[in-house]
This record gives structure tokens, sequence and C-alpha cells, in this order.
């Protein structure tokens, strides 16, 4: 057992598998994974949609843990398991403890409250209400009153670095303001787990850093749990202590970023990492050679 | 020639029925009539009770408000005052009250069976063709049952409205509610949001532009039906209209008719003015 095993995990998934019925004629039961036969005419059914098949992995506290993959590789459908937003069709999701996939729909209200915070891709903002009142949101539906939502907004405003903005609509802001915004929401829960969808992948390159700088800063100094899907190589690289590789619905790889460009376990890695891989070697020829010369 | 042989008439047992409606619920016939009446001359009174330059002032304030426009604001306001200037405001206030019951009806009922439209795909199987009926049956067909069951006057009148002026609404409500992005959807629900508060908080008002769309629908179609309502006796703006068709009047139609046009105008314009502060605001 390692040291970070030691300590507790914040999120732990076993086992998850979820189909999709693509005409929405069927729904695949947990009953069909049992069956080895099914499953496997499943595999070529049209219908079906294996999205997530048998993953397993834990995420220790206060450890950024990237899943990196292609699109279509099932890693937005993984993490939207992780709260059920999509109902896994089997298998088990705990976070903090907690059996996330037994709860009964109160519970689950009650654990999207307090225990997890998530950033999407594409805001997923209010466009009838304000920056603060987007802020606010997730205060107000658990209940919080107005005057401490709002202190709470305003630090997590400053935070994000939006103040004076406060009482612009979403869609008077930039994509990266946005995504601040955004961002200002999760934080402003104080729950322990970030989830994050690909975050900045819809944003330009340097607005796109700018903000990669800022959750690592802002991590600095929360030590939050991040989970975080990308499909960019070299933000997984400077965000993640750990990540793992999906493909076709499947974790092909997990490690530190290091051991995955160093040593990838099969082909597809391989490719996936072969350009950082290239240049990692190119910069390492040249502070060679500089030593040398 | 469609073979005799297979006809068959489902008149008879039409007719029955509402024989034994008119019959078997006449006190609960009577007490809805009782009810509507209530609201209606309720309005009726308050209008009548306002002086006219308060209703041409609140409409100039209604338009200024919404458009902050001095044209439109100026035109809207003048004109009403065709309508005074025919002598006709009494009854134009006597029309706007039937209008305004059967509007305020159907967005009771209208809202809500939008909301359970979009909500429960089960609903929109059953409510669709009714809807389809409410609005491509001729009024007639349902008039003289309505009048059966609930005499002369403005109350028939009101629930002949409704019936054809709540289906935009039920419509227009199911659609707004259906065009949600899902992306905002879904980002409120992994905020912790009930079913409850989803369409409290994110649902409703993100379909709202459409929801006033169908209002303003509906109010539209139920002016509409003015002229059709007073002839199972509701006094009104339908009434000088078909006194003067039966008198060949056309003057005295023409003023009527553009006295109608002229309330359509200026609700439609008021409707749409706050339909539009609901948009969200963009750039």
């Amino acid at each position: 057992m390692t040291a970070v095993e030691s300590v507790g995990r914040a999120i732990e998934v076993e086992n998850l598998w979820k189909i999709y019925s693509r005409t929405k004629k069927n729904r695949y039961g947990a009953e069909v994974l049992h069956d080895p036969q099914r499953l496997e005419a499943l595999e070529n059914d049209d219908d079906a949609v294996l999205a997530v098949k048998d993953v397993s992995l834990w995420v220790a506290p206060g450890e950024t843990f990237i899943i990196m993959g292609l699109s279509g590789s099932g890693k937005s459908t993984l993490i939207r398991c992780l709260l059920r937003l999509v109902e896994p069709t089997g298998g088990i999701v705990k976070v903090n403890g907690e059996d996330v996939t037994a709860m009964n729909p109160s519970e689950l209200v009650a654990f999207r409250r307090r225990q997890v915070s998530m950033v999407f891709q594409h805001y997923g903002l209010l466009p009838h209400r304000t920056v603060m009142e987007n802020v606010c949101f997730g205060l107000r539906l658990r209940g919080e009153t107005k005057a401490v939502s709002r202190e709470k907004a305003f630090e997590a405003i400053r935070k994000v670095g939006l103040e004076g903005w406060e009482t612009y609509h979403p869609a008077s802001l930039s994509g990266g303001m946005r995504q601040r915004v955004g961002i200002a929401r999760s934080l402003v829960m104080g729950s322990p787990i970030l989830l994050m969808d690909e975050p900045f992948s819809g944003l330009d390159p340097l607005i796109r850093r700018e903000l990669q700088d800022e959750l690592m800063r802002l991590q600095e100094e929360m030590k939050k749990t991040i989970f975080f899907v990308t499909h960019d190589l070299s933000e997984a690289l400077r965000l993640g202590d750990r990540m793992a590789v999906m493909r076709d619905g499947r974790v092909v790889q997990v490690g530190t970023p290091e051991d995955i460009v160093s040593d990838p376990v099969d082909d597809y890695v391989a490719r996936f990492v072969q350009d950082e891989r290239e240049q990692l070697n190119r910069a390492e020829r040249r502070m060679a050679n500089k030593a040398a010369g | 020639m469609f073979p005799e042989s297979l006809q068959y008439h489902i008149a008879p047992g039409v007719n029955h029925f509402v024989d034994w409606l008119v019959v078997s619920f006449a006190p609960f016939f009577d007490s809805v009539s009782a009810g509507i009446l209530k609201v209606l001359l309720g309005i009726n009174d308050f209008l009548d009770m306002l002086p006219w330059w308060v209703i041409i002032g609140f409409v100039a304030l209604t338009v200024w408000g919404t458009t902050k426009k001095i044209f439109p604001t100026v035109v809207l306001a003048l004109l009403p005052f065709l309508i005074g200037i025919f002598g006709l405001w009494g009854l134009a206030m006597e029309t706007l009250s039937v209008v305004c019951t059967a509007v305020i009806l159907a967005l009771f009922f209208g809202i809500p069976l939008g909301v359970l439209m979009a909500e429960i795909s089960g609903a929109a199987l059953v409510l669709k063709p009714v809807l389809d009926a409410m609005q491509t049956m001729p009024s007639f067909v349902y008039l003289i049952p309505a009048m059966m069951l609930f005499g002369l006057g403005k109350v028939p009148a009101v629930l002949a409205t409704l019936i054809y002026a709540l289906p935009p609404v039920i419509r227009l409500t199911a659609l707004g509610l259906r065009q949600v992005p899902s992306a905002v959807e879904e980002a409120a629900v992994a905020y912790g949001a009930t079913r409850w508060q989803l369409l409290r908080d994110v649902r409703i008002p993100l379909a709202m532009p459409s929801i006033l769309a169908g209002v303003n629908q509906t109010t539209m179609m139920a002016l509409a039906m003015v002229v059709v309502a007073s002839m199972i006796g509701a006094r009104g703006l339908g009434q000088e209209v078909l006194l003067s068709i039966n008198r060949i009047d056309v003057g005295r139609g023409f003023e009527a008719g553009v006295s109608v046009v002229v309330m359509a105008i200026v609700i439609d314009r008021i409707t749409q003015g706050v339909a539009k502060k609901w948009e969200p605001p963009k750039g």
C-alpha cells in the first residue's frame, strides 16, 4: 500500500459500466453485466452504446486526477456517473466513503449540494441571471439566505478575478470570463471535491493557459480533490498528479503523467503521448548539447 | 359514393348526452356560471370605474416602460381615442372584460397544462389531438351546447372564447420548456436542484419568452372571438358589428370593426413589450 492509499480515498470507482440505448427503446439493466454472452452480443449491437466499460479507479484526497481520452472514449459519461447526472448501468461509485450509487433521490440531492461541485465545458450558466446570481445559485438551492450567499459569492468572485462584473449577464462576458463564473460557482459551495468536464477546451490557447495557472494557484490554497476531464495532453501534464487514459470506454493506463509519457502501455497511449515525448526529447538533447558545448 | 349501409350516426348519442348533462348537472353548471360571472362583473366594474384617461395613461406608460421610444408611445396612446370618438368606449370595455376573463382563465389552466405536457410524455399524446380539435372545431358546434348549459349572455361567451384561446398558451408553454438548453438544466441538477427547483428557477424563467408569446397569441385569439360570442348574447363591440350587419349599415360596422382592431393592436404591442423584457439579455 502506498502512502497516498493509506490516508483514504476521496473517490472510488469499482467496475463501473454505462450502456446507452441509441434508439432509447431498450434500457439495459445491471443484469446484462452478469451475462458474458449477452455483453459480447451488445458489443456488436447497433442499438447499444457501451460508453463506460468496467472502469475501476480511485482518487486520493487533495489530488488532481486527470481523465484523458479522445472524444467518444467515455470520459464525459464517466464524470457524470460520479454524481449520477448519468445513471450508471452497474458498478459502485463511492465518494468520501459514501456509496453514491446506493443513494435515494433526496440523499443524492443533499450529496450534490454539499460534497461535489461541477464545472462544465459549456459553462451551463443561467442566461437570465447576473454573474452574482449565477454564483449564488447553488447556495440558494440549498437554502442559504440571500445575504450569506452574496457574501460568500463576493469572496469567490474576487478569487477568480471578476470583481466589478457582478451585475453583468453571462451573454456580455467572453468565454474565459464565463468559465471564471463557472469556477466561482463551484468554489462558493465549499465542497471538498471538484469535477471539471473539459472546462478549458472551448477557450483559445492563451486564455486556456491563463485559467490553468489560475486553477493551479487556487488549488495551492484550497487543496481540493479535483477530477479533471480533458483531451489535451499538455493540460493533463501541467495540472495532473495522476492520470488515467481512456479508450473506447475502458481505462487503458493509470499513472503519473511522467510514467505515462515515458512508459506508455500500448500503441494507443504511445501515439497519444508521441508529440509530448518528441518535445521532451528535443529539449533534453538541447540541454545535453548545451552542457557538452 | 360511400355505401349507405356503412353509415352510422353518433348524433343521437351526443344529443342524449348533452340533454343528460343539462338535466343532471344543472346545479354544477349554475355554480360554475355564477363563479365566472362574478369574475367577469368584477373586472367590468373595475374597468367602468376607471376614467378613460387613466386607461390611455396606462397604455402610454406601459409602452414607454417597455420600449422607451416616443413614437410608438404616442401612437399607441392615441389609438384608443378612436374608440371613444366613435362612441364605443363603453362597449369596448365590456368586450375587454370578456377578453380579460377568458385570458385569465386560459392562463390559469393553460400554463399548468403546458408544464404537464412538457414534463410527462404521455400527456402530450392525449392533449395534442384535443388541442387540435379545440382550434379547428367550428365554434358554433360548441356554442349551442354552451348556451344550453350556461344560458345566454357573457358566460358562454367567455367559455367559447376560452376553448378557442386556450391551445396557444398550452402549446407555447410546452414548447418553451422543451427548448431549454440541456447544458443549463444539467448544471442546475448537478448543483442539487430538485425537480421543482429546476422547474421554478431554471425551466420556467428560460421558457418565459415563449410562454408570453403564448399569452399574446391567446389574447389575440380571444379578441377574434368577440363577434361570434356576441351571437349568444354577449354585449360588447361584437354586438355592434352584428347589429350593423343586420341593418346593412356598412359605416357603423366599420367603426366597430376598427375599434376591435385598435384593441388588438394595443394589447398585442403591450404584451409583446412585456415579453421582450423577459428575454435573457444579449451582449
